[in-house]
């Protein structure tokens, strides 16, 4: 069951609980939750249920592989945290809007959600540019704002935000990791090309990748930077051109339509015998590729996000989620907004639960954001650490492997796995990921 | 040397793709005098059928050579199911107002039939690449290319000789010509123009629509698709010469080999130099290449 401390704990919780419960009987308009707790101890003056704004996309390109699997994910972890009994006895309620809309309309919807639905915090943004546009406006509504998805290292290099948190790793992780992997499974690599979306994410990741690259390895050559739009789609012109170069291999950026088109033509017209391609993010669609999906593709995934890291039989919790996603879709969780999600909800709840256990009742927003910074806690995802962005930012190891078919699975599954440890691709707290790299990365440990 | 082909195929294919989804707008705007913004909606719809169909297609085991037929079927379909009730119902009423009058209308269409292929299809990309890699490869020089999108360019140059035949060869071609030419003098000689007027928009809508559905397998077919061929046909239409098949066919090629060359030589600039192109032609051949200055008729 656990040891005697742990056991010391759960019965000064129930205490708690027992106390909490009396003093809501006795008061003159009860507020208990009409449904009991059933695992969870709960916290003395818990409200009845807690309002989280989720903000993810719900339509537009990034909808289908990152904004309804997080959705998805969501509601499958709220359903099963509200069965044990919420947050402290506080039942999750969510308030699900969509991302879509204009960076400007963002920041509108954001105080909507703060002033007239009145929720108690928000969980959201997967775009980086709407990460980057609502942390000034969530501080100024002294809002708790727990960044889930986005990827930009901007957020807490370049602002200090008091009410804004991030509970993933941030993209400093995805190029440094995709460098370090490509070095250690092609260490005389000569030539590389870039083929990225042009705008923000694609450019970020070209620059995180290659400095990264040079710096471990300066007499690398890039052959060509190709920047197609965003979504698209068409690629022609640029595989014809990365196959007259020859490079030994291929970064990209790609995610949703782009990875899919890039992948289909890009196999018919055999670039897959010539060159390697190395994809730092997107995972999304490996299981809807099925059997298309060519071998020898080096892919990584931000962090333990894949139904075999962390190992189910070592995790409960990672096999609890996967087990739950699948009973409820008949798929598996695919990385990233699904797991994204899930690891904010989880740091959510530790960190409402450490404050109320400091604080012997239902904490104020000041003492949840206080238990917040520097927090670990346990998720499908592994242990996460809010170790950087001076305790509001996570970091986790990076995961990086290549694609080989599983007939029996029916989908490719990822070979010659190397999980980079975190002090090996996350800089420093206070240290700017590019300066880090530029430095030689200074306290790495691989 | 394998460069300069290379330009040149990718050139050609991106061309023979742009030609598909503007030699029908550029026909509806000759004959209606409506710039038909929906036409991306037509195009979408027929890219989304036809990975519907490409997907029963080979989800029932059956040849891969099916697809084929599947496309052209999906084009059909959709072109004859949107095109006639959108100009009886809608464009008809606004005949010979103001074009910004059709502007706005096939602008709201459009944005409707977003929703709609949202609804129908969700947001997930749909994909139909058994047809894409089905007709093998063939090296040219160094670069492996797909049949596939070489193949597009014959069909083309295919619809291009028809709609040509079409109208410079067939007694209906005339009456195209004369509404094209006059509208109101063809109306009173007798030549029914809602006729007229039906056909072309229909022709219309099944080119937009086997654009899309031949550019299914190349692409993933997403939300948004119809608003980014439109601008990007508007621009070869211009460039050509609103309203002139030849015009969309020249500028087509123009627009491709410049985006091929451009990829090739100055990767950062292939978007700049094809408007770059079409705001030099808006400077100093306001009706387009192949366009004639027109005469105000007061």
């Amino acid at each position: 069951m656990g040891t005697r401390a742990s056991r010391k704990l759960a019965f000064i919780w129930r205490l708690f609980a027992v106390l909490g419960l009396v003093a809501a009987a006795c008061s003159p308009a009860p507020s208990a939750p009409t449904q009991p707790p059933a695992g969870q101890p709960k916290i003395p003056g818990a409200p009845s249920e807690i309002k989280v704004g989720l903000v993810t996309f719900l339509s537009g390109a990034a909808s289908g592989p990152f904004g309804i699997p997080a959705r998805t994910a969501a509601e499958v972890w709220v359903d099963k945290l509200n069965r044990e009994g919420g947050i402290g006895g506080a039942q999750i309620k969510l308030v699900i809007v969509d991302e879509n809309v204009p960076t400007d309309q963002q920041v509108v919807q954001l105080r909507r959600l703060a002033l007239d639905e009145k929720v108690d915090l928000v969980i959201g943004y997967i775009s980086s540019a709407n990460c980057l546009a609502v942390a000034p406006v969530a501080e100024e509504l002294k809002l708790l704002t727990v960044l889930f998805d986005c990827g930009t290292n901007q957020v807490f290099e370049e602002g200090r935000y008091k009410y804004v948190f991030r509970t993933a790793a941030h993209t400093g992780i995805d190029g440094i990791g995709a460098a370090r992997y490509l070095l250690m499974v092609k260490p005389d690599v000569k030539t590389v090309a870039g083929i990225n979306q042009d705008y923000a994410w694609g450019r970020d990741s070209w620059e995180i990748f290659i400095r990264a690259l040079r710096k471990l390895k300066p007499d690398v050559q890039v052959l060509d930077t190709l920047w197609p739009r965003l979504q698209q789609n068409e690629f022609s012109g640029e595989i014809s051109k990365l196959l007259s170069l020859k490079p030994e291999v291929v970064f990209t950026s790609f995610w949703g339509g782009d990875f899919v088109s890039f992948i289909n033509q890009a196999r018919a017209r055999g670039v897959f015998d010539q060159t390697t391609i190395l994809f730092n993010n997107d995972g999304s669609n490996i299981e809807e590729f099925g059997k298309d999906l060519p071998d020898g593709i080096i892919i990584g995934f931000r962090g333990p996000h894949w139904i075999e890291y962390p190992d189910p039989n070592q995790n409960p919790l990672q096999k609890e989620f996967i087990d739950l996603y699948r009973a409820k879709y008949g798929k598996y969780p695919m990385p990233h907004g699904s797991y994204h999600v899930v690891q904010a909800l989880q740091g959510v709840k530790a960190a409402y639960e450490k404050a109320a256990q400091a604080a012997g009742r239902w904490p104020t927003v000041d003492e949840v954001i206080k238990a917040f910074e520097y927090l670990e806690f346990d998720s499908p995802s592994g242990r996460i650490s809010m170790a950087i962005g001076y305790g509001h930012q996570a970091v986790e190891p990076a995961v990086y492997g290549i694609t080989k078919l599983d007939p029996q699975l029916g989908f490719s599954r990822l070979d010659r796995v190397k999980v980079f440890p975190v002090k090996c691709v996350n800089p420093p707290d206070g240290v700017k990921t590019l300066d880090w790299i530029d430095q030689g990365f200074p306290g790495a440990q691989c | 040397m394998d460069r300069l082909l290379a330009v040149f195929l990718d050139g050609l294919i991106f061309a023979a793709w742009l030609f598909l989804v503007s030699a029908g707008l550029s026909f509806v705007y000759g004959v209606l005098r409506v710039l038909n913004v929906a036409h991306g909606s037509f195009y979408s719809l027929g890219a989304y059928l036809a990975a519907t169909l490409v997907g029963a297609v080979v989800g029932r085991g059956l040849s891969v050579l099916l697809t084929y037929p599947a496309l052209l079927a999906a084009a059909l379909v959709v072109g004859l199911a949107v095109g006639p009730p959108m100009e009886r119902v809608l464009l008809r009423r606004i005949q010979g107002r103001d074009e910004v009058t059709g502007l706005l209308l096939t602008f709201a269409v459009l944005l409707i039939f977003e929703d709609i292929t949202k609804l129908v299809w969700g947001v997930t990309p749909w994909s139909a690449d058994a047809a894409y890699g089905a007709l093998g490869q063939v090296r040219l020089g160094t670069v492996t290319y797909a049949v596939y999108p070489l193949a597009l360019v014959g069909v083309g140059a295919a619809v291009g000789a028809g709609l040509w035949v079409l109208v410079n060869r067939t007694p209906f071609g005339k009456l195209v010509s004369s509404v094209i030419a006059d509208r109101e003098v063809s109306a009173a000689l007798g030549v029914d123009v809602g006729r007229v007027n039906s056909f072309a928009f229909t022709l219309g809508a099944i080119l937009a629509a086997l654009g899309g559905a031949l550019v299914a397998p190349m692409i993933s077919v997403v939300p948004g698709i119809s608003v980014e061929v439109i601008i990007v046909a508007f621009a070869v239409t211009v460039i050509g010469g609103l309203g002139n098949i030849a015009g969309a066919a020249l500028g087509a090629v123009v627009v491709g080999l410049i985006r091929a060359a451009a990829l090739y030589f100055f990767p950062e600039l292939d978007l700049f130099l094809v408007y770059a192109i079409m705001t030099l032609v808006l400077i100093f051949r306001p009706y387009g290449l192949f366009g004639r200055p027109e005469v105000r008729r007061i």
